[in-house]
């Protein structure tokens, strides 16, 4: 049992939302700061507790940790419904993981009207950790756009170049988005006569009767059409790179990192288990889309940035080309490499985030030109960020590398044409990665990076960035060593599940 | 006609069933009495009587919440009772409570008589609750008649701006035209229901009952659905739906904006109060769904396209939402057309209702803060630094704003949800379609008026703070007020507790 006399799922919700709220009814800052590390340390502990636990946690209709909240919609079939199963889980303690680390970020930062900065990105963490805990549809939906409003105010307010043209941007493509997907999921309510929101209701209701054939077909093309752009799926990923190139790092760090990944867990968790006949339908447009554009031109894209942070942001689109993959493989391998790749890739991307904006407090440019030369300066920083550079391409040691491995396993039964094209997209990945290293870290100082350093003498990375980064690193690593701790639970989940599709 | 004829008449009436609007009625008069006995010094508390007298019968109404008298016809069969009608007795209530706080706000800047503007404010609010509890074409006319004189007032009561009398004759003439559609659907209907030559034939055509057994009998009686179209032609010009909206723009503009709101919010909802009455399951019109369906389903499409992509490219902050309230209306139109169908709409309706009227209430609170002496000069530009001067009216806007665009957490996305779902039940999938294309549109003028109160870029125009009108402080009972709106729009959002479990009964 999980030996706590509390609920942990509802109170790592609860604890940021609850400091947020504080926080907007006049807490005074010294106390906000104080406070928020305990807000950001809650959701990671509860989210370690919940991974360390849930083996042994007795496990009810598929889900350990289920409780459930009555909100007054009952007649709707609509209700707080709180667990976690194999697939959840991973997430859930990533969305700790991540939340803390850019949580302790923020509280460095010393950004401008901090009080409020650190007041949306609790928010936004507390959506976070409910889009994983929900059991219920209208739920998970809810939570991700608790999530996202954070987003566009902190982009607009706290973003860089262009943040204006940007947040106004992310803003109308996530909106489109999130309605096509919630007209899928009405579709999805209505037509399967569940009356229940309740994912495990919607389960059980639609084992006993399947939808017909092509009504599934249509939800999920609507669904994944939604959700896709969410996940930034070309070519409805032009949001994307210019968001996270504008948004604060710590947003930046959660959205990339955690929230984009809602899209992918909405297909994964309930298009895919209720709609069993509709990937098959989709599934070669869905590859030859992602492997074409997402992966391809967008990898190519990726070569041509000379911005640190756009690179960033392409390189993340790119690498959910390898998630669509994934699923078009619609196999348990296909899709637990997914929810692998899922955590590595939250993972991994923060932690360049975050190295890119530490870099930028050294260098005062994102131009990867206009700089060169700063391992002699910050050795620490240039060993995090080759590090993190090699997790992002995929070596073995990183968590990245199982996901990727186990989709490209997956895909060969798929495709093998695809396969190979998706194959030459590591090396896409591996060239502007490196690069990437080379400018900013190696060669010669430019001339300009001269003119900062005399101005301002770069320093090494400070204990206060190195621990947020540090604990993702760890993750990553752990994760990559000992891949069976979250791969035994997400099997667990998937393998019933795709039966029932095969059949 | 002898005393005796009058006292009976009297005994047969049960009064008692109306003592809501007879207080409003009687208070209104008190306020004209007090403005002549009062000396000049304690005028001011007119508006306190006005606001008190209102919360009172607000108080009284939810406390007799239930009084048996649900689904009783009174003062022989003008009058039916029931539940919604109690629904809607609130809602305007709370309607007039918040025009008359921001009243006090607005009606400050200017050199106006006072008193005026809340006896006509609680007279129309008295109309406006029996509108929704008639049950009877003459009970509807007269109604809606004083509630629209009401607002012709209201609209020109800055009598000394040319905007607020333009937008009066506007009002006005438009207004006169909807009643002459309206007058002559009756007619048609009055007409053809007392054909004796037809089945199921009445003396009594002007009663929803009995027009509706005749209407049942001849479903496809042509003058029976020109007057049936005609009838909602002149409803359509109450709720603003395309193409009745025409006027929207130019009268939200010139009225001042405490009357703007309780056209956006009490106006429209009272159109649809009665538009459920008549073509909600049950109505009088329920035998012409064949007719009213497709009908409803054309203006509402058109009436979403319209307001959406009209509201786009205005900078005038009450034209923007004036044409936004006309985009409202089409999703709350969806709701009507899905009515007939699905057993959620009628709740997803009322839902949808109140989830309006806190948001709209937050955003016109904020409004009459921001605006100037000038009530039709309200640019998107004047907002800009709110968030910095003001963060409690930013809050306020944003809330506001948010759920009018319908982002979850807040109570405006529940309501979009149940009517989207009822939709969904219905069949009318297209209209959805279009309905959820507009959500995305609308974000984008929604999301420019939050801009424009909280992202820096904007403040940092030297020449808008320059030129922008003095804000008013926001008052402690106003502030509260503000408070709760929002407030209850946010938590209604995810928790609602027995209230959810009623509406979606």
């Amino acid at each position: 049992m999980s030996n706590l006399p509390f609920d942990p799922l509802l109170v790592s919700i609860a604890a940021p939302l609850a400091l947020a709220l504080l926080i907007a009814l006049g807490l005074p800052k010294r106390w906000s700061l104080m406070l928020s590390y305990l807000a950001f340390a809650i959701p990671l502990l509860l989210g370690l507790h919940t991974w360390w636990h849930f083996s042994a946690v007795p496990q009810n209709q598929g889900y350990a940790f289920l409780t459930q909240y009555e909100t007054g919609l009952g007649g709707l079939g609509i209700g707080l419904k709180l667990g976690l199963n194999g697939i959840s889980m991973p997430l859930f303690a990533m969305a700790g993981i991540v939340g803390f680390a850019a949580g302790l970020y923020a509280i460095q930062s010393g950004a401008e009207r901090l009080k409020i900065y650190l007041m949306l990105l609790l928010i936004m963490q507390g959506g976070l950790m409910g889009v994983f805990a929900s059991v219920d549809v209208f739920f998970l939906y809810f939570f991700h756009e608790l999530a996202l409003i954070p987003t566009f105010i902190m982009v607009g307010v706290w973003g860089g170049r262009d943040r204006s043209y940007a947040a106004m941007k992310m803003t109308i493509y996530l909106t489109a988005g999130a309605m096509i997907s919630l007209v899928g999921l009405i579709a999805l309510y209505v037509q399967s006569g569940a009356n229940s929101f309740d994912l495990i209701e919607l389960k059980r209701h639609l084992a006993a009767q399947p939808l017909a054939v092509s009504v599934q077909q249509n939800i999920f093309g609507l669904l994944l059409l939604g959700f896709g752009v969410l996940v930034s799926l070309w070519p409805f990923h032009t949001w994307a790179p210019l968001g996270y190139g504008a948004a604060p790092s710590s947003n930046a760090m959660l959205h990339a990192g955690v929230l984009k990944k809602f899209g992918l867990y909405g297909l994964i968790q309930v298009a895919l288990p209720l709609l069993p006949e509709g990937m098959g339908h989709w599934a070669h447009p869905l590859a030859w889309l992602a492997v074409v554009g997402n992966i391809l031109v967008v990898g190519l894209i990726t070569i041509a940035q000379r911005d640190l942070k756009q690179m960033i942001g392409y390189s993340s689109v790119m690498h959910m080309g390898y998630a669509f993959l994934g699923l078009a493989a619609a196999s348990v391998l296909g899709i637990g490499g997914v929810v692998l790749m899922m955590v590595a890739h939250g993972l991994s991307v923060a932690l360049m985030f975050l190295l890119a904006t530490s870099v930028h407090h050294r260098t005062q440019t994102f131009a990867m030109d206009e700089m060169g030369g700063l391992a002699a300066k910050a050795p620490v920083l240039a060993a995090f960020f080759v590090a993190a550079t090699f997790a992002s391409i995929g070596l073995p040691g990183f968590a990245n590398f199982w996901g990727e491995l186990t989709i490209f396993v997956a895909l060969w039964k798929f495709s093998p044409l695809i396969t190979v094209l998706a194959i030459a997209g590591v090396i896409i990945s591996a060239v502007y990665g490196l690069r990437a290293v080379a400018s900013v870290f190696f060669g010669p100082a430019s001339q300009r990076m001269n003119e900062v350093a005399q101005a301002h003498p770069p320093t090494d990375l400070r204990w206060a960035e190195r621990v947020p980064a540090l604990i993702l690193l760890v993750a990553l690593l752990f994760v990559g060593l000992w891949p069976k701790s979250l791969s035994d639970p997400i099997n667990g989940a998937l393998a019933p599940k795709t039966q029932t599709a095969a059949r | 006609m002898n005393l005796e004829t009058v006292k009976l008449a009297a005994e047969n009436n049960l009064w008692s069933a109306i003592v809501p609007e007879l207080m409003l009625g009687c208070i209104a008069l008190l306020l004209l009495v007090l403005e002549m006995v009062l000396p000049k010094k304690h005028r001011v508390a007119i508006a306190d009587v006005a606001t008190a007298g209102v919360f009172g019968t607000l108080l009284g109404v939810v406390l007799n919440w239930n009084v048996g008298l649900n689904g009783v016809e009174t003062f022989n069969g003008l009058i039916l009772h029931s539940e919604s009608g109690q629904l809607m007795r609130v809602f305007f209530l709370l309607s007039a409570l918040m025009v008359c706080l921001l009243g006090r706000v607005a009606l400050a800047r200017q050199a106006m008589p006072k008193v005026e503007f809340y006896h006509i404010v609680l007279v129309v609010t008295a109309a406006m609750m029996l509108l929704a509890q008639s049950n009877h074409f003459l009970m509807l006319f007269v109604a809606l008649e004083t509630l629209t004189i009401g607002l012709y007032i209201l609209v020109g009561y800055f009598r000394t701006s040319t905007a607020s009398l333009e937008a009066s004759l506007k009002y006005l003439v438009m207004g006169a035209l909807s009643s002459g559609l309206l007058l002559f659907g009756i007619v048609l209907l009055y007409g053809v229901g007392g054909n004796a030559a037809l089945s199921a034939h009445t003396a009594n055509s002007m009663h929803y009952g009995e027009l509706g057994h005749f209407l049942a009998a001849n479903p496809h009686n042509f003058l029976a659905s020109l007057g049936v179209v005609l009838v909602l032609s002149g409803v359509a010009f109450k709720i603003g739906a395309f193409p009745f909206q025409i006027w929207v723009p130019d009268v939200y503009q010139g009225a001042p904006t405490p009357v703007t709101a309780f056209l956006a919010v009490a106006s429209k909802a009272a159109g649809f109060a009665v538009l459920i009455g008549l073509c909600g399951p049950g109505g009088v019109f329920a035998a012409y769904n064949w007719l009213t369906t497709p009908v409803l389903t054309v203006i509402a499409a058109a009436t979403i396209i319209f307001g959406n992509i009209a509201a786009l490219t205005q900078h005038n902050v009450k034209r923007m939402i004036g044409l936004s309230g006309v985009s409202h209306a089409g999703f709350l139109l969806l709701g009507v057309v899905a009515a007939p169908v699905a057993p959620l709409a009628l709740g997803a309706i009322y839902f949808y209702l109140f989830a309006y009227l806190l948001a709209s209430f937050s955003v016109f609170g904020v409004m009459v803060h921001v605006a100037g002496p000038d009530d039709s000069d309200q640019e998107l530009d004047h907002y800009a630094g709110l968030a910095k001067d003001s963060p409690f009216l930013a809050t306020v806007l944003a809330v506001g704003l948010g759920s009018l665009a319908g982002i979850p957490p807040l109570a405006g996305f529940m309501g979009k949800l149940l009517i989207f779902i009822a939709a969904y039940q219905s069949g009318a999938r297209w209209l959805l379609l279009i309905a959820a294309a507009g959500v995305v549109v609308s974000i984008y003028y929604y999301f420019g008026w939050i801009k424009a109160a909280f992202f820096e870029s904007w403040a940092a125009r030297p020449e808008a703070a320059g030129t922008r009108p003095a804000r008013t402080p926001v008052g402690a009972v106003t502030g509260v007020a503000l408070g709760a709106l929002a407030l209850a729009s946010v938590v209604l959002g995810f928790y609602q507790g027995p209230i959810g479990a009623w509406f979606t009964r």
